[in-house]
């Protein structure tokens, strides 16, 4: 360790290999957060309702994600699923259907408890001027419930941007699976991971310090 | 014979499980009239206002609006709950200012006031800005039409509730103690934009402790007591002379202000 000497000629020669993985990385956790904003915002109604058949499904989906590994889902569905004969997606559809799943039901729990959190008394006026139950929610209860849920959802998406790292277990050639192959060719250990934990670091910074421009745009408004 | 009443409640009852809130109230509104419900919290007067826009379901009697049956229809002599749908276009043509304000918090005073037009009444963007800057300078908030609730004053946001409900251009207003959350200096403001609509001939029923303006401004008062209307005239005549001793005993309590 003591007679290790930094080379960071292997970063420079592997520059874009590593800012395209990162890019793919940045890719799926946004397409995964959007998927998993649906399926959240859908079971959360689902959790809500009366109706035993909604709400009982919905929160058996939530409890199992949220208590089971994500490096497990990621397995299950990618190398379980074909055993039933389901083939059809690859390891990037098969990677972003984990990772959406696993949001869905984080997302699921942050709208639920922000949808029962929005006073009664904004439905009531909702009520009051004559808006449908559907544009109740559309125009009052949603914006209301997402600027309560900002900084939830924020957090959510910085945690779902590191866990793109897990799709390396199935060869998605994403940040850590590409500093891997190239750890593996050159045992530049050090430099590669520094440079990707930099990457990692300096993109989830740069995501935190945007999503807190939207929340200061949206929060003064509350 | 006069006219049909724009309001007409028979035998109006509800309960909340054991509890029975409203007796069997009785009420009859004209167009152009400002009717008031006075009496003691519990007495049932923000039951029944809730009643006629259902927000609260009466489970006894009738309150018919323009001679409609309020949440229900009549098939083959039975009563059917009609659905959210067609309640809400029943609401549309009742405007509600509420105690807490209960303005959208994510919109301006200006949105706050367009949103019903546009997607209520289906009028256009310009069309409703229009009407919104209208109502909203009628309150006296023309400068304020940008602002967003939390940048109002309890009375400035009252009157853009005012102004939101007014917009509709409802057949009947409804006021649910608007003053009661105001601070004692911001209430003023906010009776002197309800007796221009008053005098503009808005039909207005109102549930209020403001006693000095119910008198001033009420065509008809209504004394709740326990569920039932206790006693029920002009003004004149409730406040001057009280048939009841609960009447008495409670208008006592406003003894300061009638100054006797």
């Amino acid at each position: 360790m003591i007679d290790y000497h930094f080379d960071w000629s292997v970063i420079t020669r592997n520059w874009d290999k590593l800012t395209d993985a990162l890019l793919l990385g940045l890719l799926l956790a946004v397409i995964s957060l959007a998927i998993g904003c649906i399926i959240g915002l859908l079971s959360a109604y689902a959790r809500l309702s009366t109706k035993k058949w909604l709400s009982l499904p919905a929160w058996a989906y939530v409890e199992f994600i949220r208590c089971t590994p994500l490096l497990l889902l990621i397995f299950f569905l990618y190398f379980g699923l074909p055993e039933f004969n389901i083939t059809f997606l690859n390891k990037f559809e098969s990677f972003v259907l984990s990772l959406s799943l696993y949001a869905g039901a984080y997302m699921s729990e942050v709208f639920r408890s922000g949808l029962s959190s929005i006073p009664k008394q904004y439905v009531e006026a909702a009520k009051a001027i004559g808006l449908r139950p559907w544009q109740r929610q559309v125009y009052v209860v949603l914006p209301v419930m997402f600027r309560i849920t900002l900084p939830a959802v924020s957090n959510n998406l910085i945690s779902l941007f590191k866990d793109t790292s897990l799709a390396a277990a199935i060869a998605v050639p994403e940040l850590t699976f590409v500093a891997r192959q190239i750890n593996a060719n050159t045992f530049r250990v050090m430099e590669v991971w520094l440079t990707a934990s930099a990457l990692y670091l300096a993109t989830a910074y740069i995501i935190a310090l945007l999503l807190r421009q939207v929340e200061r745009r949206y929060a003064s408004i509350r | 014979m006069t006219e049909q009443p724009l309001l007409q409640a028979t035998n109006v009852r509800k309960h909340f499980g054991a509890i029975e809130v409203l007796k069997g109230i009785d009420l009859t509104v004209q167009q152009g009239q400002v009717v008031s419900l006075i009496g003691a919290s519990g007495s049932g007067k923000t039951t029944f206002l809730r009643c006629v826009n259902l927000l609260e379901e009466h489970d006894g009697g009738e309150i018919l609006l323009d001679g409609d049956p309020i949440g229900y229809r009549m098939i083959g002599g039975k009563r059917k709950r009609l659905n959210e749908t067609m309640v809400s276009a029943q609401r549309a043509r009742i405007g509600m200012v509420f105690q807490q304000f209960n303005l959208f918090p994510h919109l301006t005073a200006a949105e706050n006031v367009m949103l019903g037009l546009t997607k209520v009444l289906g009028k256009n963007h310009a069309e409703a800005k229009d009407i919104a800057g209208h109502w909203l300078a009628r309150v006296g908030l023309g400068e304020r039409r940008d602002h967003y609730p939390y940048q109002l004053s309890g009375g400035q946001q009252q009157r853009v509730a005012i102004a939101r409900a007014v917009a509709m251009q409802p057949r009947l207003l409804l006021f649910d103690e608007v003053t009661s959350a105001l601070d004692p200096e911001l209430v003023a403001e906010v009776l002197s934009v309800m007796q221009a609509l008053a005098e503009s001939g808005m039909t207005m029923l109102l549930v209020s402790h403001e006693m000095l303006f119910v008198r001033d401004v009420s065509h008809h008062v209504l004394f709740l007591d326990q569920g039932r209307v206790a006693q029920a005239g002009p003004p004149t005549e409730v406040f001057d002379n009280p048939q009841s001793e609960r009447l008495r005993s409670f208008l006592g309590r406003f003894h300061g202000i009638f100054g006797r």
